[in-house]
């Protein structure tokens, strides 16, 4: 087999500066004001200065007509590797030899004029994409087919409802036929329906053959579209392996022991603050931290933070879904409505909130617990979907008289009632 | 969908470029089309969501006319060379015009459209080339004006103007380039161009000949003058349309020459920082 994408030893180096968001533009004047130390200290000038490697020396090969997905956590070094692979930026050390045209996805709807019409804009987005105006020509019928707005297709995007614009958008896109595509986490906007509709134009540019690199934290997208998978942590490439295996070495990384996730501070992204969450963990009946626990037994879920300033209306609370990606439920600190009245600010300290689940509730499988801290309305500080995974052992669950797999991720011990209305 | 054309593809090398990388222009060349839609773009929308549309093309050009003539020829009788004033004027801020409005929008060009950048490859040059030809639209319209006014005046424009109008176009395009180029790779770092800009466009209006004759600089001037390409320009445009002053002479050749050299640096400055656009956007 042919080899489309050959990568040897990326590497990104990035510098960050000391007071992060601050000062996100240079500016002349510091320039000019450090002039002087440059020209008479030529090394010193790297100094007050931190890089961060996003890439390290990153090297895999992928082959003609395979479908590759790349997870990781946030901040791991995925998109910066699909930046280096779209050309959008340069490595800072290494090589990659990309065979055919590359057409990347790291965003639908690039370039898209809110005063142009969906007919203006698709010409011009495909022009952008990289098409050839012929070949925009071809395909423009099967793109406004694709994209269900052909009676909207005169009218400018700005009265499109964001649907309507997403469509449009993705259309173009799918319609790109290069040898090579590249996809960032597109799928992740979007209502249910439309990403069906992305995830099945996916399926059928994978069985063309086409070369694909698929970046998400969809693990069921990832599942159900890639063979293969390479797991990303703190820009380096941890792991290649089946899907199957790389999603659950993923799921389990990152937990400092069985049941228990932390953050170090490189972990929580400084728009976080002033919440700092510190660890996540799930206890069984006894209190120990567990990876595994009973379907019968309840568990309880601990989520430990700091708050460095008071913060109104806050809500920690827990994700629950299952390792192919479906939700199972929501759930905060303060929905309960007295609660939430109680502690309408949060002053700054160290605090736990915890809660715990009723046994019979879980069916056997894998989980996933997300963490997510908010202010309704105002801010999302912290947010991580797969922040911590853990195993439903089904010993004593109702029906286990029969050796098969339960459907849904819930097993309740209901009361059934048997009545014999007689012959 | 259809299949998969089984050329043989070629293969694209990603490494990291050294300090004087090739521009690539056959690059440029290959995305020739997108240069065209995004000139096509920038003329769509430039006057939508306004009540007077293209006209704004012959308002700005003819308002300043009428303040120049006003301040230059009714108060300070600013000698025209024996031409109309009005026309005199107008005829120079047609390409100070066009060189203006290139600044300001190709300037602006990369940062407007930051997410093109960050989030899909092409040859960023595109963005600055397409502002600076996007401004011949207005540029056009305007001349139309001028052509009305050279029959209300009755002026005859020279043959010279055949071939030596489209070669001054050609120089004033080369000269906003140039500095375009400039500005808007100095622009993805340092923001302080959307603010220095005014004064630098206002200055250069001062030492252009655009309100008043270049005659007006006496003799030991001259070389320093024509360091100012406009100034070349200008004098191209009255010279080939009016008649006035001697037509090309060393002094546009100084013009074109300082021209070329602001091309070729920003083209080589603006490679250079291409590299990092879309860390530092």
């Amino acid at each position: 087999m042919t080899i489309a994408i050959k990568v040897e030893n990326i590497s990104k180096k990035y510098k960050i500066g000391t007071a992060p968001g601050k000062f996100r533009y240079g500016m002349l004047r510091d320039q000019i004001a450090a002039l002087p130390k440059k020209l008479f200290k030529r090394n010193e000038g790297q100094a007050g200065v931190d890089y961060i490697w996003a890439l390290k020396d990153v090297s895999f090969n992928l082959e003609e007509g395979k479908v590759l997905g790349i997870i990781g956590r946030n901040g791991a070094g995925k998109s910066t590797l699909l930046k280096v692979l779209a050309r959008v930026t340069e490595p800072t050390k290494g090589t990659v030899a990309v065979r055919g045209r590359v057409g990347s996805l790291l965003e639908v709807g690039t370039g898209f004029h809110p005063e142009l019409t969906g007919r203006e804009n698709i010409y011009l987005n495909g022009a952008i994409l990289g098409m050839k105006r012929a070949e925009i020509e071809a395909k423009f019928d099967e793109i406004v087919d694709f994209s269900e707005v052909a009676q909207f297709i005169d009218t400018p995007v700005k009265r499109y409802s964001s649907g309507m614009y997403l469509r449009l958008a993705f259309a173009v896109a799918a319609h790109l036929e290069p040898e090579i595509l590249v996809v960032d986490e597109v799928l992740a906007v979007g209502d249910a329906e439309f990403q069906r509709k992305c995830l099945g134009k996916m399926n059928d540019v994978a069985a063309q053959g086409r070369t694909v690199l698929f970046v998400s934290h969809n693990m069921s997208a990832i599942l159900r579209l890639t063979q293969e998978a390479l797991v990303m942590q703190k820009g380096q490439m941890t792991l290649r392996a089946p899907t199957n295996e790389a999603v659950d070495f993923y799921l389990s990384s990152g937990q400092s022991q069985a049941g228990e996730r932390t953050w170090a501070d490189d972990e929580v992204q400084a728009s976080a603050a002033p919440f700092r969450p510190l660890s996540l963990k799930i206890r069984d009946p006894r209190g120990a931290v567990a990876d595994s626990v009973r379907s019968t037994e309840p568990l309880s879920i601990e989520m430990e933070y700091q708050l460095l300033a008071p913060v109104t209306g806050l809500r920690v609370g827990i994700y629950l879904s299952t390792v192919r990606g479906e939700y199972v439920f929501t759930s905060f600190d303060v929905d309960d409505a007295a609660l939430y009245e109680k502690h309408s600010t949060r002053q700054p300290g160290h605090y736990i909130s915890k809660c715990t689940l009723p046994g019979d509730m879980l069916n056997e499988g894998r989980y996933i617990l997300g963490f997510n801290a908010s202010s309704f309305g105002v801010k999302r500080y912290f947010m991580d979907e797969n922040a911590l995974g853990f195993t439903v052992d089904p010993s004593g669950a109702p029906g286990m008289q029969w050796a098969e797999q339960r459907q849904g991720p819930l097993r309740p011990r209901l009361n059934w009632a048997i009545e014999n209305l007689g012959k | 969908m259809t299949e998969i054309t089984k050329t043989e593809p070629t293969t694209i090398y990603i490494r990291p470029t050294s300090g004087l990388a090739a521009l690539n222009l056959g690059d440029l060349w290959h995305y020739r089309e997108l240069i065209v839609f995004m000139i096509w773009r920038d003329i769509k929308v430039r006057y939508k969501q306004t009540l007077l549309g293209a006209l704004w093309a012959v308002i700005q050009p003819l308002m300043t006319m009428l303040v120049f003539n006003f301040l230059f020829n009714n108060i300070a009788k600013v000698s025209s060379d024996g031409i109309p004033y009005p026309i005199f004027s107008f005829t120079a801020l047609l390409p100070w015009g066009l060189f203006t409005t290139a600044l300001n929008t190709a300037s602006r060009s990369l940062t407007s459209n930051h997410n093109m950048i960050t989030k899909t490859y092409f040859p960023r040059l595109i963005l600055p080339i397409a502002s600076v030809l996007g401004g011949l639209v207005d540029f056009a319209i305007a001349f139309a004006i001028l052509l009305v006014m050279m029959l209300y005046y009755r002026v005859v424009p020279t043959w010279n103007a055949l071939w030596a109008l489209p070669l001054f176009l050609l120089l004033s395009i080369i000269s906003a380039l140039g500095v375009a180029l400039w500005l808007s790779a100095i622009n993805v770092k340092y923001r302080d161009v959307g603010y220095a800009l005014p004064f630098i466009t206002q200055f250069w209006l001062f030492i252009t000949p655009v309100a008043y004759s270049s005659k007006v600089i006496s003799d030991k001037w001259q070389i320093l003058y024509a360091l100012n390409p406009m100034a070349g320009v200008v004098n191209g445009f009255r010279w080939a349309l009016l008649g006035s002053g001697n037509g090309p002479d060393i002094l546009v050749a100084i013009s074109a020459g300082i021209s070329l050299v602001i091309l070729l640096t920003g083209l080589i400055y603006f490679r250079n920082m291409e590299r990092t656009f879309a860390d530092t956007i």
